[in-house]
């Protein structure tokens, strides 16, 4: 044997001896299993609150140099909030900036840029009161100048179309003093406070330059810097206005590749993840707590309605009834997770219809009867494109391809990088199915509901039903109308309509895991689709 | 093949110890990969909750992964997945190659400086970035990898066959054969196309070797075969979250991946090397 020969036998089997003995010492490690500990969800949460004022107490004299390294699934799409569309992206910056009110962590809406609001009698007008003293995170105190600007860019007034469309409904804003800020509306509408609280109608400086590279607001955190696809990194704001945060810096580190959450968390390049699965869950050790909560979305397979063979209902439901949801559970996240049946997910309350998770109890005969009747007798072959970078939805979509297969349908996943998703299934509607999960940016029925009008800008799944238009331009008539009661039998109708049409093949609302190092406490869930990194603290 | 051995190992008779070992594990790979086409021993696909990263067992002999799909059954279909791109990609290289290298080394000329030139600027990016670049154009999905990579492998054998080509181009026996008026092409393909056998074989093999490399590296990115499908690279990528809780599942895959490359490391070592061991 020549020299070359022996030795690349030897590295080898160095090689091969390492990663088994690697293998057998890591067994060890996992037997001290971590535990996952409950926390309240934000649905049943008086408690919390209480909890966080005694931590408040505790946590007086915060560490000067303290810091917090964030993993997140995907770089931000935007610091720019009203062009913000990943809701990954609005989570983070909600730490960033605030509009005139905000959303607390029970989901009712408080205070922020304004300190005080009246509404007239007949819903038309609200009259906002900046609060006092507020100031950017550039030093500058906040105008009624800039909250005029900042709407006006939502709702299209300086020009151009309204960058949310719900803010096409207003009509002008004034500001007859340095403190007031009048909004009119063309027609009332009680969702509009929540869509004010959002963070695309965020306040923003009149006079910034360039938000996408400095960004400006008045969150608890400013921006440091940015380095893209890489981190984005905050500090606290000290001029805030409200109960500043504990933690001086964060960094917010961008973990594409979901296969190596564990490894970072474990090897200590990050401190904290949110939206672990079971599975990471388990693996990691003694070192992190793991947080139980809901995810607040809707994880469904959504199918494009207009490309054949989704334009036929039969199909869509026939692949709803194919798919077993306690299945995808169990095989997913160890069961835990709540099962739905249309775009509303439990932490609505009223507006949420348990009832309609069964409207596709799993039948398998059924489901080929379906399909025979449509003319797919012999099934029929689909692309399912998923982000690479949600371990979660990848997993669910081996899980569901696997259960479509049971009915002769064959899907093909194709696993795409988040931009790409954005910009081609979401923009672009260039797809067949996809499997996400859809979130809502406040808990109005209108921010799951209102997609799925066949002329909304974000109807990406190009859902066209005209029942469904018409219960949906009757419920916001009804809330026109200031008649909560109609307005919610409506959009329960809409509901409804989606689950009976299957629009898509709805699935769950994911729990949602976090996985924080022992040491840091304080996080908090929101029913909606919101980390906020302020109230995270260092325990002694 | 008796030939080709003849001329590979020369007037010695005893074949080099490391060509035997690359020989009976390239053998053995050889055959599990052939056996995965018509037979697994569970369907790659079957999930079965029961079963979620169970250790290895006689009823599974890699154990499961976390959906309690067989891992021996995955792995075996990994391989032939992987053995497939990487083959084709050194056809599609070595085809492109030899075009290349004969034509330009025979001739000479303005043809050899331009097509050289194009040849070292894609020689100049790494093959998986060269790879990534197409895929990220064409999409994903494992023939755009075969095609990505493929192309990425043009250069090497393009250099080695060339080299070959001016070495022989002025021999006496091309000479001769142009004198008594045998055309170009034959030439080329027929007269010293063969003589480059041996060099290419070996680099065939060290292009396999990477080919497969290439490979496992584009599906542990998530770029290559995609799930459920099964992909050594992907089932490293995939395990990496359960190395501590299920090490078996990143155990075996990458195991293989050794041993594929291994074995054919190995035999294109025993291949090359005529002095006795």
């Amino acid at each position: 044997m020549t020299k070359r020969g022996k030795s690349v036998l030897f590295v080898s089997m160095l090689l091969t001896l390492t990663i088994a003995l690697g293998g057998c010492a890591g067994d060890k490690e996992a037997k001290g299993s971590s535990e996952i500990a409950q926390s309240q969800t934000a649905a049943a949460g008086t408690e919390s609150s209480d909890m966080e004022q005694e931590s408040a107490a505790q946590k007086a004299e915060d560490v000067a140099d303290s810091h917090i390294t964030i993993g997140i699934p995907q770089d931000l799409d935007s610091l720019v909030p009203s062009l913000s569309q990943g809701a990954g992206t609005q989570e983070i910056l909600f730490n960033i900036y605030e509009g005139l009110l905000k959303p607390d962590s029970e989901g009712n809406l408080v205070p922020a840029v304004a300190s005080d609001y009246t509404m007239s009698e007949d819903g038309l007008t609200y009259t906002f009161t900046l609060r006092d003293g507020i100031k950017f995170h550039n030093g500058n105190p906040v105008t009624a100048a800039d909250v005029k600007y900042s709407i006006e860019i939502c709702a299209g007034l300086n020009g151009g179309e309204p960058v949310i469309s719900a803010f096409s409904n207003v009509e002008s804003v004034e500001t007859p003093d340095e403190q007031t800020i009048i909004i009119t509306l063309k027609e009332s509408s009680s969702s509009f406070l929540a869509i004010l609280a959002t963070v695309e109608a965020a306040i923003v400086p009149a006079d910034a330059d360039d938000l996408q590279t400095n960004p400006v607001g008045t969150g608890p955190y400013k921006f440091v810097s940015r380095s893209l696809q890489e981190n984005v990194i905050l500090q606290r704001f000290d001029e805030y206005w409200g109960e500043p945060a504990h933690i001086q810096d964060i960094t917010i580190k961008v973990l594409a590749d979901s296969d190596s959450i564990v490894m970072n968390l474990e090897g200590g390049a990050v401190d904290m993840v949110a939206r672990v699965s079971t599975t990471q869950a388990a693996e990691l050790g003694d070192d992190f707590e793991v947080l139980e909560g809901t995810m607040n979305l809707v994880q469904a397979v959504y199918l494009n309605n207009s490309v054949a063979p989704f334009d036929n209902e039969l199909v869509r439901q026939a692949l709803c009834y194919a798919t077993n949801k306690q299945e995808i559970l169990d095989f997913v996240s160890d069961g835990k997770g709540t099962p739905v049946g249309s775009s509303i997910f439990p932490a609505f309350g009223k507006y949420y219809i348990e009832e309609l998770n069964d409207t596709y109890p799993t039948d398998i005969e059924k489901a080929k009867e379906l399909l025979a009747q449509a003319g797919y007798a012999d099934g029929f072959s689909f692309t399912m494109k998923v982000p690479s970078n949600y371990h979660q939805h990848v997993d669910t979509a081996q899980v569901v391809a696997e259960q479509f297969k049971q009915i002769g349908v064959t899907a093909n996943i194709e696993l795409i990088e988040w931009e790409a998703w954005l910009s081609d299934v979401y923009q672009g509607r260039d797809f067949e199915a996809t499997l996400v999960g859809v979130d809502a940016s406040t808990l109005t029925a209108g921010a799951m509901l209102s997609r799925f009008c066949s002329d909304a800008h974000n109807n990406f799944i190009n859902y066209n039903n005209a029942d469904y238009d018409t219960a949906y331009a009757n419920a916001l008539a009804a809330e026109a109308a200031s008649d909560d009661d109609k307005a919610t039998e409506y959009y329960k109708e809409c509901e409804t309509i989606l689950a009976e049409t299957a629009a898509n093949v709805y699935i769950q609302d994911m729990c949602e895991l976090v996985a924080v190092r022992k040491g840091y406490a304080g996080y908090t869930f929101y029913p909606l689709y919101i980390q906020d990194f302020s109230k995270l603290y260092i325990e002694e | 093949m008796k030939c080709l051995g003849k001329t590979m190992f020369g007037r010695q008779k005893k074949i080099p110890l490391n060509f035997k070992i690359g020989a009976a594990i390239t053998g053995i790979m050889t055959l599990l990969i052939l056996m995965s086409f018509v037979y697994t021993p569970y369907d790659i696909t079957k999930m079965d909750s029961a079963s979620k990263l169970a250790a290895p067992s006689f009823q599974h002999l890699m154990g499961c992964d976390n959906f309690g799909r067989d891992i021996f059954s995955r792995v075996l279909k990994g391989m032939e997945n992987t053995f497939v791109i990487a083959f084709l990609t050194v056809v599609i290289g070595t085809a492109g190659g030899v075009m290349i290298g004969a034509f330009t080394g025979y001739f000479g000329g303005w043809l050899d400086e331009v097509l050289m030139r194009i040849i070292d600027v894609v020689f100049a990016f790494p093959s998986i970035l060269l790879a990534l670049v197409f895929v990220s154009i064409f999409g994903t999905g494992r023939y755009n990898v075969v095609a990505a990579l493929g192309v990425a492998f043009v250069p090497s054998f393009a250099r080695i066959v060339r080299g070959e080509f001016i070495k022989y181009r002025e021999m006496d026996y091309v000479k001769s054969a142009r004198l008594a008026g045998v055309g170009t092409l034959r030439i080329i393909f027929v007269h010293i196309l063969p003589n480059t056998l041996t060099v290419l074989t070996s680099s065939i093999m060290i292009g396999f070797n990477n080919a497969v490399l290439a490979e496992a590296g584009m599906s542990y990115l998530g770029i290559g075969v995609q799930p459920p499908d099964a992909s050594l690279g992907s089932m490293l990528s995939e395990s990496q979250t359960y190395l501590f809780s299920a090490p078996w599942y990143a155990v075996f895959p990458g195991l293989m991946i050794i041993l594929l490359v291994l074995g054919f490391s190995l035999l294109a070592d025993g291949l090359k090397d005529p002095a006795a061991g």
